[in-house]
């Protein structure tokens, strides 16, 4: 667990030389959803010796799935498939994939190397325009093919839609057990499609939204570890858990600021809770809200200009932004019910959060000035949205009726994504990392 | 007190055992079927058998639970004759240190309900004070919507998770 990362830092990619002129007309636009997903050949990767067999189809495997999740892209089935891929570097019989109606196919090979690294190389052809899209080569620790995969799905997710990928990326929450009236919950990280899930807490004491720092090395999050409800920072790489600052009262809804120096945070006195915000250097702590009603849930803007959170300030809970130093305070949803958990998507251009009208919890996204309001789920309880980095995707919660086990589940900004996340168990609160260098 | 009380209870023990003793000695007879558990009988505790003073004797005698309305922190009248009774006996009871649990129902996001339920726990411990009683011996925690005990998704199991509980936390009596 600890230097999961430090592997990821061996493999690098290097281009391989294109076979055939690149045309580029193969393209998927991200902002219109899965209305039609691109038809995508994926076959199993060649295996270079015996004994590469296991990467090369794991991998296959996980790109199939990566891809397919994203609603974007549709693999078809191996068994359709006419022609057997055995050497990656012939251009493919594109008449023998244009008739199963593939309009991409990525070939790939896995070779254990004499160092014992696994390199993996593999080819995003277009297959109507005849050409090679991409060419990428990585070298990794064997351990490490997940990632390698994700990586490989990150690049064809990019070339086809000019839009970074999330796939090689981690997620922060929280694994419950037990039932509804006495729920364990446990601190745990996993990767974006749910494998290596690593626990870190072990359940004896109350831990709540965790949320990364800009590196995914830092989890700040809330612990009832001393009895007192307070914010934490949990190192991955040494397993240390520190109190953050030595506060009288109750610490709550912490974030990192986009340059990982600040911790924004809510903190509560005398039943008031106002937002502060601490710097991990000098420890300084500033107060950006003052008002009798209930500030919280802080979340900075991508340039770290701009903070927005919800205030029961004007008679019910709603959406607001603030300048970084707490100046500017406005209101920006109006709505009849309540708005909250407002989180600012990484492109800047959105506000996610959770919308509360009588009966329901739903995600909605709008604008920072409060314009173009849409909903995007339609659970019984889904609430605390989360971003991927690219700002196409948001994770949430989704409770369900009398005591049934929270879930996680992902949603495309259209709405027309809906997808159960891969988790082990019940769980919730799930915060995204950055793309993992 | 402790004398009279523990006095109680062994004269229960006596009577048990004089019960006992007046028993036939069992004879085999064919084995009746089992019998329905017994309807719930409203468990019938002594006050005498409960320490005054004890965390016990706060939560049967006194009542340890208020409840509020939906997404507010505000004191009804049962509420504060519960802490009216809470303040005399923490009066009459000078050593005993009290934490106030504020709790929520699921009805809310999750960081919003932490801060509603720090507001009812604020809300009577502020009356407590108001009453008399020091500020030092009232501690306050939230527990959000993190503790229901209530599992059903309806309006009265709400009502039952929307409350504070104070607990004894250190000078009370034990038996």
């Amino acid at each position: 667990m600890r230097n999961w990362c430090l592997g990821v830092l061996a493999a690098f990619a290097m281009l391989v030389g294109t076979i055939m002129p690149a045309a580029a007309q193969l393209h998927v636009d991200v902002t219109q959803g899965n209305v039609q997903p691109l038809p995508i050949a994926i076959p199993d990767f060649v295996a270079a010796t015996a004994g590469d067999e296991t990467p090369a189809v794991n991998i296959a495997a996980v790109v199939r799935a990566d891809l397919g999740r994203s609603g974007l892209f549709r693999p078809l089935s191996r068994k359709s498939f006419i022609q057997k891929i055995t050497n990656i570097n012939v251009p493919p019989q594109f008449s023998n994939w244009q008739v199963i109606k593939a309009q991409a196919l990525v070939t790939g090979e896995a070779a254990m190397q004499p160092d014992g690294r696994l390199r993996v190389d593999f080819r995003l052809w277009d297959v109507y325009g005849g050409s090679q899209m991409l060419g990428l080569q990585y070298f990794t620790t064997p351990e490490n093919w997940r990632r390698v995969a994700h990586m490989i799905s990150d690049a064809i997710y990019k070339r086809i839609t000019g839009e970074e990928g999330y796939f090689n990326t981690r997620i922060v929450f929280i694994s419950e057990s037990g039932p509804p009236t006495h729920r364990i919950k446990r601190l745990a990280v996993m990767d974006e499609d749910g494998a290596n899930p690593v626990f870190l807490t072990n359940g004896s004491y109350l831990v709540l939204t965790p949320r990364f720092n800009p590196t995914a090395q830092m989890i700040a999050y809330m612990s009832y570890i001393s009895g007192k409800p307070r914010v934490y920072l949990f190192d991955l790489e040494t397993g240390h858990q520190q109190m953050l600052g030595n506060f009288p009262n109750m610490t709550f809804a912490p974030r990192f600021s986009p340059d990982g120096n600040k911790v924004i945070m809510s903190l509560e006195k005398h039943g008031n809770s106002e937002i502060y915000v601490m710097d991990l250097r000098t420890r300084a702590v500033t107060q950006l809200t003052d008002n009798p009603s209930i500030n919280t849930s802080p979340c900075y803007s991508p340039d770290g200009k701009q903070i927005t959170f919800e205030s029961d300030r004007g008679g019910s809970q709603q959406i607001y932004v603030m300048n970084a130093d707490g100046s500017n305070q406005h209101r920006i949803s109006f709505f009849s019910g309540r708005a909250g958990t407002p989180v600012w998507s990484p492109r800047g251009d959105l506000i996610a959060f959770t919308k509360i009208e009588p009966g329901s919890f739903r995600i909605a996204v709008m604008h920072p000035d409060g314009s173009g309001e849409r909903v995007i789920t339609d659970g019984w309880q889904d609430e605390d949205p989360t971003w991927a980095p690219n700002g196409q995707v948001l994770m949430f919660t989704r409770s369900y009726p009398n005591g049934r086990a929270d879930e996680i589940w992902s949603v495309d900004v259209t709405g027309r994504n809906e997808q159960r996340v891969n988790t082990p168990g019940p769980a919730s609160d799930p915060a995204w990392s950055p793309l993992i260098q | 007190m402790m004398k009279f009380s523990n006095a109680i209870k062994f004269a229960a023990i006596l009577s048990v055992v004089a019960l006992a003793g007046c028993a036939e000695k069992p004879k085999a007879v064919p084995a009746a079927p089992p019998a329905p558990p017994a309807a719930a009988a409203p468990a019938q505790v002594k006050t005498s058998s409960i320490v005054p003073g004890s965390a016990e004797d706060l939560r049967v005698n006194v009542g340890d639970t208020i409840h509020f309305a939906f997404n507010s922190s505000a004191l009804n009248s049962t509420a504060k004759a519960t802490l009216q009774r809470q303040a005399a006996w923490l009066q009459k009871y000078p050593a005993v240190t009290v934490q106030v649990q504020g709790n929520c129902d699921p009805r809310g996001t999750r960081e919003y309900n932490l801060a509603l339920g720090a507001r009812r726990a604020s809300a009577a411990k502020e009356y407590l004070v108001s009453l008399g009683v020091s500020p030092a011996r009232v501690d306050t925690i939230s527990y959000g919507k993190e503790r229901p005990i209530c599992a059903e998704s309806n309006a009265s199991c709400y009502a039952k998770d929307r409350r504070d509980v104070t607990v004894v936390t250190s000078g009370g009596a034990t038996s």
